[in-house]
């Protein structure tokens, strides 16, 4: 399996130059640029809401790269969960939080220098590492999709049936979880003067959503 | 397609997310960070599973599969993570993990009796509980 790998990377240093631009690398640079650049946005900017916007748009971008990896199955459904709902649910969670609309001074703690820090060392530590690691490994996209509808189905129901069931049984305790954490006490348990009763139909809806 | 483009554009991403988690003050924001670092992991999953399935003829797709199950539980993680960031903010009134401090170590030298409004908040989470 290593020997088929070494000959096959040989094979592929041939007949590349070491990074050679074609179409579909510089496509990938160009909508990594930008999902990269959303990513950063959606950590530093100071308003709540647009954090979550450009969350959105770091999200397409890397259904746009999945497509660029010829992973469709992952690609839509990377759209139709993230983009459909988790950023949704986020949006409601600002919305029943109260967060701020406009610039909020307090977005970031105290501990920005030393997060700051912390984030560009791991960032050079990873990127020399893979860099020095991958440097001569190139992916083969030619030929059939590597992950079309048929191929990925076809994997999961014949050798990961297993986990997809218990990732039923997950999201299932999960859904569960998330009506228990959200319901309201019952109100002999409470104590008097517990929460004001304007809280609570407001979590109405993100409880649904958080359910699915 | 060179392989470091998606591992590079990966391992910046996760860093993004890990600068997000630790700099930012609101529950929510952490929560976006952390889909972020996910979505770093879904990438190399998705670029790996790629190259080896052409590489060394891997037919399992071992790579997309776990891509889908980690799609799966990080919508699980949002849901469970958005009830318990909903249910302090009903309890405490704010959303910032740096007044979550109930739990904290504190120097000897103040006593935990002292802290009115502390203890009061402490004994709503445990009734809310």
């Amino acid at each position: 399996m290593s020997l088929t790998a070494a000959t096959a990377t040989v094979a592929a240093a041939d007949s590349h130059g070491f990074l050679s631009p074609t179409g579909v690398e510089i496509a990938f640079l160009l909508v990594g640029l930008v999902t990269l650049g959303a990513a950063l946005v959606t950590v530093t900017t100071r308003q709540l809401v647009h954090a979550a916007l450009w969350l959105v748009v770091a999200l397409g971008g890397l259904a746009v790269e999945y497509l660029l990896l010829t992973a469709e199955f992952i690609a839509w459904v990377q759209v139709l969960i993230y983009v459909g709902s988790v950023v949704v649910l986020l949006l409601f969670g600002l919305m029943l939080t109260r967060a701020p609309i406009g610039r909020s001074p307090d977005a970031d703690s105290g501990n920005r220098w030393a997060a700051l820090t912390v984030a560009v060392a791991a960032a050079v530590a990873l990127v020399w590492v893979v860099v020095d690691a991958f440097r001569t490994t190139w992916i083969d996209l030619d030929g059939p999709a590597a992950g079309t509808t048929r191929v990925t189905g076809a994997s999961l129901f014949r050798y990961w049936v297993l986990p997809f069931e218990a990732l039923s049984v997950l999201l299932l305790a999960a859904l569960v979880g998330a009506i228990v954490l959200s319901r309201k006490a019952t109100p002999d348990a409470a104590g008097p003067g517990r929460t004001t009763a304007a809280d609570l139909p407001a979590a109405g809806p993100g409880e649904k959503e958080g359910a699915r | 397609m060179h392989l470091a483009y998606p591992a590079v554009l990966s391992a910046l991403l996760f860093c993004t997310g890990l600068y997000g988690v630790l700099a930012r003050r609101n529950a929510i924001l952490v929560l976006m960070s952390v889909e972020l670092m996910l979505n770093a992991v879904n990438l190399n999953l998705v670029a790996f599973d790629v190259w080896l399935s052409r590489t060394v003829r891997e037919t399992l797709h071992s790579g997309q599969a776990l891509t889908l199950f980690t799609i799966a539980i990080a919508a699980a993680e949002i849901g469970i993570g958005l009830a318990i960031v909903l249910a302090v903010h009903r309890n405490r009134g704010t959303s910032d993990i740096d007044k979550l401090r109930d739990t904290a170590e504190r120097p000897e030298s103040e006593g935990p009796d002292t802290e009115g409004p502390g203890s009061s908040a402490a004994e709503k989470a445990e009734a809310t509980a």
